[in-house]
């Protein structure tokens, strides 16, 4: 079952529960709804920038609305999906704070994946190599990158802390996609991370009483 | 033989009851079907037509012997295939081309309706196209599709008749008609109120029609539906006959050729009294001014939407659509949308785009998978 879906589509795909309420911001062309379509029996949606990407998932059933998520996100209820994922492309944002708020506002929690600028080769490139760091999920030269906001995975849990975001869950992926533990290295050893969050809910002022 | 009958009539027997309050005797409408039902009548695609056009949207057109306005799309093999789909396209209430317009006889007095045909709206004209879908024995329709006037069409069956509609496919369309969009039309009914032939809808009898305002009325609107870097890419300050100018107020410029063409074309199979009818039906149309608002309008609706615009569309901007998304997302709907790249303005939802055309065949497909047929 697990055929066409990216590494670490496939371990947020184990992060979802049964019938969840699903919105895949950048879902490209809809593999990993599909998924959780066919497997958990998510009720789906999407919001991808691309037009060929759009017309891939509506070919496979999928309600998915052309859209940035850089703007586009404000249209949406709070609260509207159960989970709202973000991979591989909060690093692509214009505003990534302000996509991710809205990420936890329209979800009771958002799975956040990104490459971990962190890493140690992307280190030792620009240490020892002197150039901007390249591999398999970054592929691109500067100048053509759309990767404009790039960041370690210490970068993100030190955002979450400032912004009162609730990191449920951290997972680590190897350079082969496995699964490592997490530990006080991940950031140096981690080719990719996965983070689970939600916000801190508010205290009933009137149970205080 | 082939049958000598151009189009396709159903009469509705009782009085219709419109949205003014004002009812229709011995409605008539004039409708075309391509392909063919299937035995459990799952298949069938009710298509709607825009202002300008008619029940004979795939074909050839018997009356202009021209290809029918969504030949494109609409035929075996194509998009919309009728080897698969069973299609029905209506002419409008209010139309000219067989269903019961202003240029119609009234049973009651004998002579042409006029300007004492009730005032109709968008909703009038689907509570007619039900009327005949439920004599086809249709007890649900696979989807409802059109683009612009038929696009409010296609939002007025997923609102009004949820239940009866399993996908919802409207193109370049919104809502409701803006304050540019209803200026516009108004500059047109002005045109032909102007026309002195017109002689207050009252020309039936005296065989001249009001072909001057009403060409005009189409001029103004052709060029809503184009682009200015479509026409400037067409026709550009381009001479027609000369390389000098004329010096007069004949023909100069091949843009005013364009527009003189698509003026007179239109009067030989247009009635001006259905004009001036149809536009103000558009005008009317709100959704959003109903019972507390868009987000109302489409609770707890489970149609299979797909919206289309055009990037170039300044009439149906995608500005629009994406209000209507807005309400849809937030009353939970299934809703699908893409904004086709293009030049060519309104008018290209009936035009050769493959973009568009590819997209709208995933999305058929994507829901045949989904609901069977």
């Amino acid at each position: 079952m697990k055929k066409n879906l990216r590494n670490d589509l496939f371990v947020i795909s184990k992060l979802i529960n049964d019938k969840e309420k699903i919105l895949d911001v950048g879902c490209g062309t809809g593999n990993l709804l599909d998924f959780l379509l066919k497997t958990k029996k998510a009720d789906c949606r999407g919001i991808e920038i691309s037009q060929s990407g759009v017309n891939e998932c509506v070919k496979k059933g999928l309600s998915v609305i052309q859209g940035d998520a850089n703007y586009d996100l404000d249209d949406y209820p709070n609260n509207a999906f159960s989970t709202v994922i973000l991979s591989q492309t909060i690093q692509a944002m214009i505003f990534p704070d302000v996509v991710i708020k809205n990420l936890i506002r329209i979800g009771r929690r958002a799975i956040i994946s990104f490459p971990n600028f962190g890493y140690w080769k992307v280190r030792r490139d620009l240490l020892v190599g002197g150039k901007m760091p390249k591999n398999n999920i970054l592929p691109y030269e500067w100048f053509d990158t759309p990767n404009i906001h790039l960041c370690s995975s210490k970068d993100f849990q030190i955002f979450c802390e400032k912004n009162k975001i609730i990191i449920e869950k951290f997972i680590c992926l190897s350079e082969k996609g496995n699964q490592m533990k997490t530990n006080y290295f991940s950031n140096l050893f981690a080719y990719q991370v996965i983070f689970c969050v939600s916000k801190k809910k508010k205290v009933d002022k009137n149970k205080l009483c | 033989m082939k049958s000598l009958i151009l189009t396709d009539k159903f009469k509705i027997k009782n009085s219709i009851k419109l949205d003014s309050g004002e009812y229709i005797d011995s409605c008539e409408v004039a409708f075309k079907t391509f392909g063919e039902l299937n035995k459990k009548k799952t298949n069938a695609i009710l298509v709607c037509h825009a202002l300008s056009g008619d029940q004979f949207c795939s074909e050839i057109n018997p009356f202009t012997m021209k290809k029918g306005w969504w030949n494109i799309l609409i035929g075996p093999g194509k998009v919309i295939d009728t080897n698969i789909f069973f299609v029905i396209c209506s002419n409008v209430l209010g139309g000219c081309m067989g269903s019961t317009g202003p240029s119609s006889i009234n049973p009651n007095t004998k002579t042409n309706y006029g300007l004492k045909f009730p005032v109709i709206t968008i909703s009038d004209m689907v509570k007619v196209q039900e009327k005949l879908v439920s004599a086809l024995g249709i007890k649900k329709l696979f989807a409802v599709i059109g683009g612009s006037m038929g696009g409010m069409q296609t939002l007025e069956w997923a609102t009004r008749f949820s239940s009866k509609v399993n996908v919802a496919i409207p193109i370049a369309t919104s809502y409701r008609h803006s304050a540019q969009n209803i200026a516009f039309h108004e500059i047109g009914r002005q045109a032909i109120m102007a026309d002195p032939v017109w002689n207050k809808g009252n020309y039936y009898k005296t065989k001249k029609e009001p072909k001057g305002g009403l060409s005009v009325a189409r001029m103004i609107a052709h060029i809503t539906y184009l682009s200015e870097h479509a026409l400037q890419r067409k026709f550009g300050r381009n001479l027609q006959n000369s390389n000098f100018f004329s010096f007069n107020f004949d023909t100069d410029f091949q843009i005013e050729s364009y527009l003189k063409h698509q003026g007179s074309s239109f009067v030989e199979r247009f009635d001006a009294n259905s004009y001036l009818y149809i536009t103000k039906a558009m005008d009317y149309f709100d959704l959003s001014a109903r019972n507390g608002g868009l987000s109302r309008v489409f609770k707890n609706s489970n149609v299979n939407f797909c919206f289309f615009t055009f990037t170039s569309d300044w009439l149906f901007p995608t500005s629009e659509t994406k209000t209507i998304i807005k309400s849809l997302n937030s009353s939970n709907s299934l809703v699908s949308f893409v904004e086709v790249k293009t030049d060519k303005g309104h008018d290209a939802f009936l035009l050769e785009e493959p973009e568009f055309h590819a997209t709208l065949k995933g999305f058929i497909e994507g829901q045949i998978g989904k609901h069977g047929i």
